[in-house]
């Protein structure tokens, strides 16, 4: 996999980011790329990071006694991988790892949350874009919860 | 009295003519796919989107969209069937031989021929898969008349998928896009877990020559038509399939009534333009 | 009623009118039984004025009048011996034409299919008022048209004779002439009587609309109206259209419905509101069915059966676990948006032909009238909060 790295207004969750926000992100920016069935972090670790997805795809997991490692989420091109970097207490909820061979733009968040303490503003701009990230992804994970494809037999 | 009596009242329609199984496969643990051709006349030919009347004489009858394509049009039937009530039980486990009654071609077709030339998306939730059946059919046996073809289908675990073969031989064609996804992975799984919006949402479609053809539970086609609207596809260009409880399947029951709209005689396919504003009435 | 584009029902004129007495009426039903026709019309029973089978004119309900109001309907006797001087009865016509019980087909052991024999005699009604014969005509919109017609209904309704009577005493529930079917009875009766009766006598103002409807009057003996006559009829039926019970509000009901589909109103309806079903039972053009199928015990020969179904049924709208419509007040917005604003997307007209029967049969009293008036002030007061 070689070529430039996307540009981020390319990611939709950027899309409708302003320039000079824009700007101030890409400074924190570089692509990773992960080979197949490589673990990018774990449940518990301080979580630094958030990847915003080119190509392939990444798995949210958790350990499950008795279930072994349990696969909740798939992400792939366009989704945001990792928010727990933005509250406390900054340890990760869950595992991620590769599925397939990923490319990834890796957002440096150390410099991100300084940045957004520096300028309030930018911080809030980011924090609303990311919502809307995290507000989808939770439509979607309650779309799942209503167990449409169940037989009527599922729901009582 | 009057001796010459105009009006021709058509044969019976609410009377089936007897189809027989000739072949039953199992899809999954709740679904058949049943094969039927006529004992006596054939029903006219069945488009994509329209449904028959199944009887199970002395149990009921239900309204079935076809799941066959083309190659199923001298007189044959092929319908998938979940068993989810007595009906499409008994259905369900009709064994090869029995002899059934059906009534069609009823409702409204998925037009198929509208979409020609252009980008054809099929968004299947669990069964829904069924009926878009006929449509991946028509569009690979005309491949060359339309641009890009992609199909999303999601269903509830990898086991519970219809079509596995073709699905597979599908996904392996250079020719068409295919992203399944489970709501709840298996062991063994590496594909997609997620609502069938995610993968949709990923697509990259162009707003200008996109025809959608969504089938599955309801919130599941209103989540779906909502993607597809984010991403700039004209509510006009989104087809759904709606289902009500049908009696008569022409119209003269009143059960199937949606607001102004009778699924059997104004669907089952709708536009998403018609379908959008009474979808979001709650209880109607 | 003839079917469509076969006879054209002109609008009479005072030329053709004629008059004849009481004994002309039962000249009348002697004349179509004779001629093969099983003689429908209303009758005293059960402390109501029922439809049934006449043997003769001397079964109508002569001297007896009717009061009704929301969730009331009593006879009274009257001090004259008028035989249309009430108000519309619990059945209507409809049971005739689309039977409130019918086999569909059976089924043998052999897997044939056996349409069940088609039994519909050639009717005459006797007695069909202006909102009762714009009922018919809307049930035929609803059944007699489109890609499957019901083949049932269409031949019940081919050979009927429809001798229609414009009204002259309204009910306490009628609201007709709101909903513009009447008193005067519209097109598409076969003969129309205009009753009269006082210190001239009781006599009778009748016209032909129909070829059919001429031959039979030709039988009785009658002679032409004069113009104080035709005229004396024509001011009582007038004058019946400012007495109306109640009136539906001159708002343009289907696009208010469109817009108060999430109305507070269909709650507080609901808290009254039985879901007990009279209300469709009784109106002249709900015409819901549902099929049963039934089988011997064997097994090996099955039938299908409709009857009547009603959107209040906690089943109507039944699929695959639940019912989409469970709240009484979602089945109430149903039948109420369906009779009076969805039926015009459906079929081209109201489904409403202001019978009142709907509120006499209520048991809890709803008044269709008075909960379209409310739900347009609701209406009104929304859109004075907006400017």
């Amino acid at each position: 996999m070689t070529g430039a790295a996307r540009p981020l207004a390319a990611f939709p969750v950027f899309a409708q980011l302003p320039e000079a926000e824009l700007e101030l992100i890409s400074g924190t920016a570089r692509t990773v790329r992960f080979a197949a069935r490589q673990r990018l972090f774990s449940e518990g670790q301080p979580a630094r990071g958030c990847w915003l997805i080119e190509d392939g795809r990444v798995a949210l997991d958790m350990a499950v006694p008795g279930r072994g490692q349990v696969v909740l989420q798939t992400l792939g091109p366009g989704d945001v991988l990792g928010w727990s970097w933005l509250v406390p207490p900054y340890r990760w909820h869950y595992g991620a790892t590769s599925v397939l061979p990923t490319t990834a733009t890796e957002l440096d968040t150390e410099q991100l949350r300084a940045l957004a303490e520096q300028d309030p503003r930018f911080g809030y701009t980011l924090v609303l874009t990311l919502f809307e990230a995290v507000l989808q992804r939770l439509q979607a994970t309650r779309a799942r919860l209503l167990d449409l494809y169940g037989s009527p037999d599922d729901q009582r | 009295m009057t001796s010459a009596d105009t009006v021709t009242v058509a044969a019976e329609p609410m009377l089936p003519v007897p189809y027989r199984v000739t072949s039953r496969t199992a899809e999954t643990r709740d679904s058949v796919t049943l094969h039927l051709e006529p004992a006596g006349q054939p029903l006219p030919p069945f488009q994509p989107g329209q449904f028959a009347m199944l009887a199970v004489p002395a149990i009921g009858e239900v309204a079935i969209s076809v799941s066959g394509g083309p190659e199923y049009q001298d007189g044959a039937l092929v319908h998938t069937i979940r068993a989810v009530g007595k009906v499409s039980r008994a259905l369900c486990d009709a064994p090869v031989g029995t002899v059934l009654g059906a009534r069609g071609p009823f409702g409204t077709t998925w037009d198929l021929p509208s979409a020609a030339g252009r980008d054809v998306v099929v968004v299947a939730g669990g069964v829904g898969l069924a009926p878009l059946r006929p449509v991946m059919l028509g569009v690979l046996a005309g491949r060359g008349g339309y641009r890009r073809v992609l199909l999303v289908a999601g269903a509830r675990t990898p086991a519970e998928f219809l079509f596995h073969r073709e699905l597979d031989a599908w996904s392996a064609r250079a020719d068409t896009e295919v992203e399944l996804t489970v709501d709840r992975p298996a062991a063994g799984w590496d594909g997609p877990v997620g609502f069938v919006t995610e993968p949709l949402a990923r697509l990259p479609l162009d707003p200008e020559r996109t025809t959608a053809f969504v089938c599955g539970p309801e919130p599941m086609m209103r989540f779906s038509a909502q993607v597809l609207l984010r991403k700039g596809i004209p509510a006009e260009d989104i087809r759904l399939s709606l289902e009500r409880n049908m009696q008569c399947g022409i119209g003269l029951c009143g059960h199937c009534q949606l607001g102004p709209i009778l699924v059997c005689r104004d669907g089952p396919v709708v536009g998403y333009t018609l379908a959008e504003p009474l979808l979001t009435i709650r209880e109607l | 009623m003839h079917s469509a584009g076969l006879a054209t029902v002109t609008a009479p004129d005072a030329a053709g009118a004629v008059t004849f007495g009481r004994e002309g009426l039962d000249r009348l039903v002697e004349v179509l039984i004779a001629d093969g026709y099983q003689v429908i019309g209303p009758t005293v029973r059960d402390s109501a004025i029922v439809l049934d089978r006449l043997d003769s004119a001397a079964g109508l309900p002569a001297g007896w009048g009717v009061d009704t109001g929301p969730g009331y309907y009593r006879l009274r006797q009257r001090e004259d011996a008028a035989v249309f001087a009430n108000s519309a009865g619990p059945q209507s016509w409809k049971q005739f034409l689309h039977p409130p019980r019918r086999q569909l087909w059976s089924a043998g052991a052999d897997g044939e299919f056996r349409p069940a024999e088609p039994v519909s005699p050639r009717y005459a009604f006797l007695g069909v008022r202006g909102c009762d014969l714009a009922a018919i005509g809307i049930l035929g919109r609803v059944l007699g048209r489109g890609a499957h017609p019901d083949g049932s209904f269409t031949r019940a309704r081919q050979g009927l004779f429809v001798v229609a009577v414009n009204c002259t005493e309204p009910g306490g529930v009628c609201f007709c002439a709101s909903m513009g079917t009447g008193p005067a009875a519209g097109p598409g009766y076969d003969l129309a009587l205009t009753e009269q009766i006082g210190a001239s006598g009781h006599w009778f103002v009748a016209e032909a609309g129909s070829e059919e409807g001429a031959r039979i009057l030709a039988e009785i003996p009658c002679r032409p109206a004069s113009a104080e006559e035709a005229g004396s009829a024509r001011a009582d039926v007038d004058a019946a259209a400012l007495r109306m019970g109640r009136e539906m509000p001159a708002v343009d009901l289907r696009a208010l419905i469109q817009d108060s589909m999430d109305s507070p109103h269909w709650e507080e309806v609901a808290g009254r509101c039985l879901t007990c079903a009279n209300c469709t039972m009784v109106c002249p053009t709900c015409f819901c069915t549902t099929t049963e199928d039934v089988s011997d015990l064997t097994g090996e020969h099955a039938g299908r059966w409709q009857r009547w179904a009603s959107c209040f049924e906690p089943d109507f709208s039944y699929m695959h676990g639940g019912s989409v419509r469970q709240s009484g007040a979602s089945r109430y917005r149903q039948w109420f948006s369906h009779k009076l604003g969805t039926w015009h997307d459906q079929f081209g007209s109201s489904g409403c032909v202001g019978c009142g029967r709907c509120i006499a049969w209520c048991p809890v009293g709803i008044d269709i009238t008075a909960e379209a008036a409310r739900l347009a002030e609701l209406a009104q007061q929304a859109q004075e909060e907006h400017e």
